[in-house]
């Protein structure tokens, strides 16, 4: 590695011009360094700029209190709105305790076996896989069979985005938990079960639950797997096993209208979306900063 | 905690059991159950492991199966066909592959050095109370859903770019011998080249996050031995830092680079949908993605319907090989750390 450095000192005076050299590339690393990390930052801030100029001016109660409104009339996002936290509640419902099941096998019963590693490597592809295929297989295995879309096929699509996630935030977080604890519920002879569920789950919980929080912080704006599972519906409607509004595809639909008051709706629903999922990767934050203090 | 009363370890461990504890047969029947449950549990978990197991072979045999009307009319054509016409029920996947493969290079050769820069300046010249605050700015990009960016790309950064960058790029690369095909035609706006900006975007935190991750794991004294012989920041960065981080900054690219191939939403607002390929990337295009996004809900047919499906499967079985490398690559790492 050495002998790559160009430090080689011939002369003074090729030295000097070899030092100033080395000296200027430095200087110019830095300030790209500098001239990167601005542009990064300055995008978020240009992104969440025009989302708040952009959303806030469409910000009324009414986009709380009315439905959808058809091309040229006013109207608000309440249908969307109750379908997207129907839809994300329905797929941590399902998610949540497979999710906490399965990464409970790997980290307390199976650590070390060959099943844990398949499904681990397994659960990271599924973690980053395109989450429009997940739609698609979603549709294959529900959507054709029944024969219409429904809110019921989108949680379960939602669902299998919300499964690895769960399972690879409590691995991680079982794993941290001591040894000395385990062996300890053991030596008063607690049964296994009992030991993970009153032992292990107490003290891992806040890195549980922050695993959760992220889960449905992806899926809220999730809309790929959405487009043809639960599809959408422009009225109210609460029933699982019809089509259902969610936000996220409201605004694809709306953006892409040539309306004005489609667009400024779908601003506005970006903007209660975005807000949404910084708050929640917010609170999850907190959550694991308190728990490494405590 | 417990009242000094002497008790039994299971009465200890359950309440119920304490209860039962007076007659010796209750309390083998405690026993028998808590061994029940606890069995019950142990299946419990590993049937939940299997399910995980489960949930990718269905999504493999039901791509598949969906897929194989479409790959059964076309075959091995259906990969390099550029027809794409649902009138006549014939389709070619070459188009969509192209544009996802196009807009996903474009974001990585933006995103990866810029991502890298940004990670040199976290880890080396940032003031530590600054580090924090602008790690967690970069790591709330990655969390912004990609509608949003889908949204703005369509409203802001598109008009945006058809007056400004566009034009600029026309007026001169679009002049230069050789590489003038791909800077030529009208500046739409949208097209392939604002899609790889849109993707460079939302890539660079996940490159960024990794690379400060294993830029930090360089040991101290590697990088301490290297400014002890007179080597300027830079100098460590490229020749210490990089070296050993190597593998790890690869895999974050192709940990990136799947996020970016499989990425739909902010891809669909800004493409352009045509399915052609042209050698201007000013051009609208498609992306599977976008394709499948745009035309699933409306392909009326079977066949149309399976082709959509089968270049899902071709999505897939890419995503899958980048981000089974990326693994891999980020285990190795992982293991060198300890």
């Amino acid at each position: 590695m050495l002998a790559t450095l160009p430090v080689t000192a011939i002369s003074g005076k090729a030295s000097a011009a070899r030092y100033a050299a080395r000296h200027r590339n430095n200087v110019i690393a830095m300030v790209l360094a500098l001239g990167a990390t601005a542009l990064g930052l300055g995008w978020l801030a240009l992104i969440l700029g025009s989302l708040l100029w952009q959303g806030f001016s469409g910000l009324s109660l009414r986009v709380f209190t009315q439905m959808t409104p058809p091309p040229g009339a006013s109207g608000g996002l309440l249908n969307p709105i109750i379908g997207s936290l129907m839809l994300t509640g329905l797929a941590v419902a399902i998610g949540t305790p497979i999710g906490i099941l399965a990464g409970t096998y790997m980290a307390e019963y199976g650590r070390y076996d060959r099943l844990t590693k398949v499904v681990r490597f397994i659960n990271d592809i599924l973690l980053s896989a395109p989450s429009i295929v997940v739609g698609l297989f979603i549709y294959e295995v529900m959507v054709a069979p029944m024969g219409h879309f429904s809110g019921l096929a989108g949680g379960v699509a939602l669902a299998v985005l919300v499964i690895p996630v769960v399972v690879r935030t409590t691995e991680d977080m079982l794993t941290l938990v001591p040894n000395s604890l385990r062996e300890a519920a053991t030596s008063i002879g607690l049964p296994r079960s009992l030991t993970i569920m009153r032992i292990s789950y107490r003290a891992a919980r806040a890195g549980m639950v922050t695993g959760v929080l992220l889960a449905v912080a992806r899926i809220s704006g999730e809309t790929a797997p959405l487009l043809f599972t639960s599809l959408n519906n422009q009225f109210w409607s609460t029933n699982l096993n019809a089509p259902m509004a969610s936000l996220p595809v409201v605004i694809f639909q709306f953006a892409l209208s040539p309306y004005k008051d489609w667009q400024s709706l779908a601003w506005t629903g970006a903007l209660i979306i975005t807000l949404a999922v910084l708050a929640l990767s917010i609170t999850a934050r907190s959550l694991v900063a308190v728990s490494k203090t405590s | 905690m417990e009242p000094a009363r002497r008790r039994s370890v299971v009465d200890l461990a359950l309440p119920q059991g304490a209860l039962a504890s007076a007659h010796a047969g209750t309390r083998a029947k405690v026993l028998d159950r808590l061994r029940l449950g606890d069995t019950a549990f142990r299946y419990l978990t590993r049937a939940a492991a299997f399910a995980v197991l489960l949930l990718l072979s269905g999504v493999i045999v039901s791509l598949i199966s969906g897929a194989l009307p479409a790959l059964r009319t076309f075959g091995l054509g259906f990969l390099i066909s550029q027809r794409w016409n649902p009138v006549t029920d014939n389709f070619g996947a070459l188009p969509a592959i192209y544009g996802t493969v196009l807009t996903s290079a474009i974001a990585i050769l933006i995103a990866v050095p810029v991502g890298l820069m940004i990670a040199f300046f976290l880890t080396e010249l940032c003031p530590p109370w600054l580090r924090r605050p602008i790690g967690i700015a970069i790591e709330l990009l990655a969390g912004i859903p990609s509608i949003i960016y889908g949204i703005w790309g369509l409203f802001v950064f598109a008009p945006f770019l058809q007056e400004t960058l566009q034009p600029f790029l026309i007026n001169t690369l679009g002049n230069v011998p050789g590489i003038a095909p791909l800077f030529a035609g009208p500046p739409y706006g949208i097209g392939m080249l604002t899609a790889g900006l849109i993707l460079a975007i939302m890539v660079l935190p996940f490159v960024t996050s990794i690379s400060r991750d294993v830029f930090d794991a360089v040991p101290p004294v590697l990088k301490e031995a290297a400014y002890g012989v007179g080597c300027t920041t830079w100098e460590v960065v490229r020749y210490v830092v990089l070296p050993y981080a190597r593998v790890g900054v690869i895999g974050g690219v192709m940990l990136a680079l799947g996020r970016a191939l499989g990425e739909t939403m902010a891809v669909t607002f800004v493409i352009g949908n045509a399915h052609r390929i042209s050698a201007s990337v000013l051009a609208p295009g498609t992306t599977i993605s976008a394709t499948i996004a745009n035309e699933f809900t409306e392909a009326v047919g079977d066949l149309y319907t399976s082709a959509l499906i089968a270049l899902g499967l071709i999505l897939f079985v890419i995503t899958f090989i980048v981000l089974a490398v990326a693994r891999y690559l980020l285990l190795r790492i992982e293991r060198r750390i300890g």
